[in-house]
C-alpha cells in the first residue's frame, strides 16, 4: 500500500487538519508516514500545499517526485489545478468546487470546471454546500477528506478515530459535527464514481 | 516505545525535553517557530517548569541560553535562518566563551524562500563559529541530535545547523582551535557520517559497485538521493554526512577512489566549494557549481534524479488560467485601515517612499495599496527613515509593528530621539506577533512608556484606532506629524483580527474566574 498525496488549498482553510487526521490514521495502522511542512506565507489568503506520503514500506524523500503524486486533494479548485506536474497518470484529483475568489484575476468558473473535468480520474464536490447542509458549514475540509477518503487504503473506522484524536480538545460536539462531515463527503464521493474500493 | 506523530520543528523540541533541557529561548520565525510552541504546549515541559516564553529578539535569546548554560543547566536557542544575523554576535562568541551545561542553537533554514527574504545556509555560521553541526535527515534524527546535542556540546563543548550545538572553548580562541582536532574526530566516527561502499544504502551487500561515480549527500539530500533507488541498490559508493566539520578522512576516500564525485545538499554549495576550491577547473566535482543541480533553490528528488540521468515525468502541465495567488491582508485587519490613511496623506507628497519592516504589515507592499517600499530586516524601517532623513528626505516615514519595534526598533528610535531626527514612525499595534500565528508581543501594554521612556515628546506621541470610522481623524493626525521637524511616534492600535477571538475567550475565562 502506497499512497502520495498532495494536500492543497488557500491559507487558512484547514489543510493541515486533512494531513493531521490521514496522519493519525496511519500511525495507527503502523503505516510510515511524512509530511513535508506546508509551503506558502504563514499568513491567510495565499496558496499553500503539503505533501504527505504514506506506506507500508520505508519512505524517503519527505517531498513527491514530479509525476507520482496518486491524489491530490484540495480544498479549492483553481488550487487543485496549480500541482497538476505531481499528478501521476493514473492518479485521482479530488476537488472542492467552492472557488475562494480574493485576487482580481480569478478565472471563470466554467472554465475552471472545464479543466478539472479534463481529467480522466476526478471528483469534483461542493464541499461547502455539503457541509452546510449536515449543519456544520465550517468542515468543509472533512468533507474533501471524506471524499477523497474511497482512495486512501485506510478503513473508515480508523480515519474517524483520527478526526476523534485530532478534534477531541475542542469536545464531542465538534468530533460529531466533523465525522457528519466525513461521512457526507464520502457518500458523495462513492456515488459521484464507481471506485470500487472500501 | 512511544509512538508520535511530529513534524521535524516538534521531533527537536521533543529530543531536546527528553534530552535534559531546562529551558528555551526564541524569538517566533518560520519553519523554526513550532519547535518553541510544542515545548509551550508539552506536560513534561510544564510539570517540570522548562522555561518557555518567547524572548524579545534572536540576540537576546541566545545569550539568555548562553547564561542558563553558565549556571550549569541545559538550554536550547532556537530561530530561523536570518535570526541567526540578528544574533550572530552572541553565537560566535558563545564559542570562545564556553558552555557549562550542554547548549544547543536550533536553526531552521528555509531554501526556496517559501516565507523568507533569502535562503542563506547557516552551515556557513556553525563553520564560521568553527563549532559542530549537526543536519538531520529524518524526523528520527532530528529527535536524536536534539537529544544527544546537549551531552555532546558539553563534551566539546558545541551549536548545529536545523539543530546547531555551542562549545566549551575555555574562554580563549586557542582553547577553541585546540578543539578543532577533537571536533573533527568525532565527525569522522559520528554515526551521522556513514561511507556505503559495500553495502547497498538498505545495509545489504551491494550486487556490484560502480566506482565511475562517488556521491555525497547531506542531511535531507541523502532522503531524495534514496528516493530514485526504490531498491536501494545504488551502485556507486554513497557517502552520507549528517556532522560537521566534515568527515575528511572519508571524503578523501571517496573522491580518491572515484572517477567522478556528484554533490548533494540542500541549501547552499557548502561541502561543494570547499572541496573544489576556486583553482580546480577539473570536470571531477559535479554539484550546484557546474549546474548538474540548479545553483538557487530547495533540492528536490526531481533535481537528484536529472543529475543520475533518470527520466524525470511530469505528463500534466499547470493550465494556463491558474493565477497567482499571493497572501494578503485579512479581511477586517487593522493594517488596511493604516494603509488607507497613510496612502491618502503620503499623496499630498508627491512621489515620497515609505520605508517598512519584516510582518504581516509588509503585505501593504502588494496592490492594492503599494504603501511600502522597502523591506531589508528586523527594525531597519526606523533606522533607514533616519538615514534618509540625515540625507534631506521629507517626509521620512518608517512603518514596523508592535513586536518588531521591541524586536530591533528600539535601539533605533533612541538614535532618532538623541539627534531629534525628522522621521514620523508609524509602530501598527495589533498586539501580537502576527506572522508567525500570533505569539505573545513583548510590546503590548507597554508601548507608550517604551516611547516616552526613549525620550520621544509625548505631545509627538499620537495613539490612534484604525478602524474606517476614524480614516479623517487619523489623515488629519499623520498630516500634521508628517510635517514636524521632529521625532514623531503614531500607533495605531487594534487587535489582529486573527487573535481577538481567542483573546476575548481568554478575558471570559478570567472573568469567570474572578466570579
Amino acid at each position: 500500500m502506497k499512497a502520495d498525496i498532495i494536500l492543497s488549498g488557500v491559507g487558512g482553510q484547514g489543510i493541515l487538519s486533512i494531513a493531521a487526521t490521514i496522519g493519525m490514521a496511519a500511525l495507527e495502522n503502523d503505516l510510515h508516514l511524512k509530511q513535508a511542512e506546508v509551503h506558502g506565507m504563514s499568513q491567510r489568503g495565499g496558496a499553500v500545499q503539503s505533501h504527505l506520503r504514506i506506506s507500508e514500506k520505508e519512505i524517503a524523500s519527505d517531498l513527491i517526485p514530479l509525476g507520482k503524486a496518486d491524489l491530490i486533494i484540495s480544498v479549492e479548485p483553481m488550487e487543485s489545478l496549480r500541482y497538476l506536474p505531481y499528478l501521476s497518470e493514473s492518479g485521482w484529483l479530488v476537488t472542492n468546487t467552492t472557488p475562494f475568489i480574493n485576487i482580481p484575476d480569478y478565472p471563470d468558473m466554467n472554465e475552471l470546471l472545464l479543466e478539472i473535468e479534463k481529467l480522466p480520474h476526478h471528483i469534483a464536490i461542493n464541499a461547502d454546500e455539503i457541509a452546510r447542509k449536515v449543519k456544520s458549514p465550517r468542515s468543509s475540509n472533512m468533507v474533501m477528506l471524506g471524499a477523497a477518503s474511497p482512495f486512501l487504503d485506510i478503513t473508515y473506522e480508523s480515519l474517524e478515530r483520527g478526526i476523534q484524536k485530532i478534534f477531541g480538545r475542542k469536545g464531542e460536539k465538534i468530533v460529531k459535527l466533523n465525522i457528519e462531515a466525513f461521512e457526507a463527503g464520502r457518500d458523495f464521493a462513492i456515488a459521484y464514481t464507481p471506485v470500487g474500493s472500501s | 516505545m512511544e509512538k508520535l506523530l511530529l513534524l521535524g520543528a516538534e521531533a527537536i523540541a521533543q529530543g531536546a525535553i527528553d534530552g535534559g533541557m531546562s529551558g528555551v529561548y526564541a524569538y517566533p520565525g518560520t519553519p523554526s517557530t513550532e519547535i518553541t510552541e510544542y515545548i509551550q504546549n508539552n506536560k513534561t515541559a510544564i510539570e517540570k517548569n522548562i522555561h518557555r516564553n518567547w524572548s524579545a529578539n534572536e540576540k537576546t535569546a541566545v545569550e539568555a541560553a548562553l547564561g542558563m548554560s553558565y549556571a550549569g543547566k541545559r538550554a536550547m536557542a532556537c530561530m530561523k535562518h536570518v535570526g541567526l544575523n540578528v544574533a550572530a554576535d552572541a553565537f560566535i562568541n558563545s564559542a570562545i566563551t564556553g558552555v557549562n551545561g550542554g547548549l544547543v542553537f536550533a536553526v531552521a533554514d528555509d531554501p526556496s524562500m517559501h516565507s523568507s527574504q533569502n535562503e542563506q545556509d547557516s552551515r556557513f555560521f556553525g563553520k564560521f563559529a568553527m563549532i559542530p553541526i549537526l543536519e538531520p535527515s529524518t524526523q528520527q534524527e532530528a529527535y536524536d541530535m536534539a537529544y544527544e546535542g546537549f551531552e555532546l556540546s558539553e563534551k566539546l563543548g558545541v551549536p548545529i545547523q536545523f539543530v546547531l550545538l555551542p562549545f566549551n572553548a575555555r574562554k580563549r580562541y586557542k582553547g577553541l582551535l585546540d578543539k578543532q582536532v577533537l571536533m573533527e574526530e568525532e565527525a569522522e566516527n559520528s554515526k551521522y557520517n556513514i561511507y556505503y561502499e559495500e553495502l547497498n544504502l538498505s545495509g545489504e551487500a551491494k550486487l556490484k559497485t560502480d566506482k565511475s561515480f562517488g556521491i555525497i549527500a547531506c542531511g535531507i539530500a541523502y532522503n531524495y538521493l534514496m528516493e530514485n533507488y526504490p531498491n536501494r541498490d545504488c551502485p556507486y559508493p554513497v557517502l552520507k554526512i549528517g556532522q560537521y566539520p566534515m568527515p575528511y578522512k572519508k571524503i578523501e576516500k571517496i573522491v580518491n577512489e572515484c572517477e567522478k564525485v556528484l554533490l548533494l545538499e540542500d541549501g547552499y554549495p557548502f561541502v561543494e566549494e570547499q572541496l573544489r576550491g576556486f583553482l580546480d577547473k577539473s570536470k571531477k566535482i559535479k554539484g550546484r557549481l557546474d549546474k548538474t543541480i540548479p545553483r538557487a533553490g530547495e533540492l528536490n528528488p526531481d533535481h537528484v534524479a536529472k543529475a543520475l540521468g533518470k527520466d524525470v515525468k511530469a505528463e500534466l502541465k499547470i493550465p494556463s488560467l491558474v493565477a497567482n495567488r499571493p497572501p494578503e491582508l485579512c479581511s477586517g485587519c487593522a493594517h488596511r485601515d493604516v494603509y488607507n490613511a497613510l496612502n491618502e496623506t503620503m499623496r499630498e507628497h508627491g512621489k515620497q517612499k515609505v520605508f517598512s519592516d519584516i510582518g504581516c504589515y509588509t503585505l501593504g507592499a502588494l496592490p492594492p495599496w503599494n504603501a511600502i517600499h522597502s523591506c531589508v530586516d528586523m527594525g531597519a524601517s526606523i533606522t533607514m527613515a533616519k538615514g534618509a532623513a540625515d540625507a534631506g528626505v521629507r517626509p521620512s516615514v518608517a512603518v514596523i509593528g508592535d513586536s518588531t519595534f521591541t524586536h530591533s526598533g528600539m535601539t533605533a528610535l533612541l538614535d532618532c530621539v538623541y539627534e531629534d531626527t525628522p522621521v514620523t514612525i508609524i509602530i501598527a499595534d495589533n498586539s501580537t506577533t502576527a506572522m508567525t500565528g500570533g505569539q505573545a508581543s513583548h510590546a503590548t501594554g507597554r508601548l507608550e512608556e517604551i516611547c516616552i521612556g526613549i525620550g520621544v515628546k509625548p505631545e509627538h506621541l499620537k495613539v490612534l484606532t484604525p478602524l474606517p470610522k476614524y480614516h479623517e481623524e487619523m489623515v488629519k493626525v499623520l498630516r500634521e506629524e508628517l510635517v514636524y521637524e521632529g521625532v514623531s511616534v503614531i500607533i495605531p492600535r487594534r487587535e489582529c483580527i486573527q487573535t481577538v477571538p481567542k483573546s476575548k475567550k481568554e478575558k471570559r475565562i478570567k472573568t469567570e474566574e474572578v466570579v
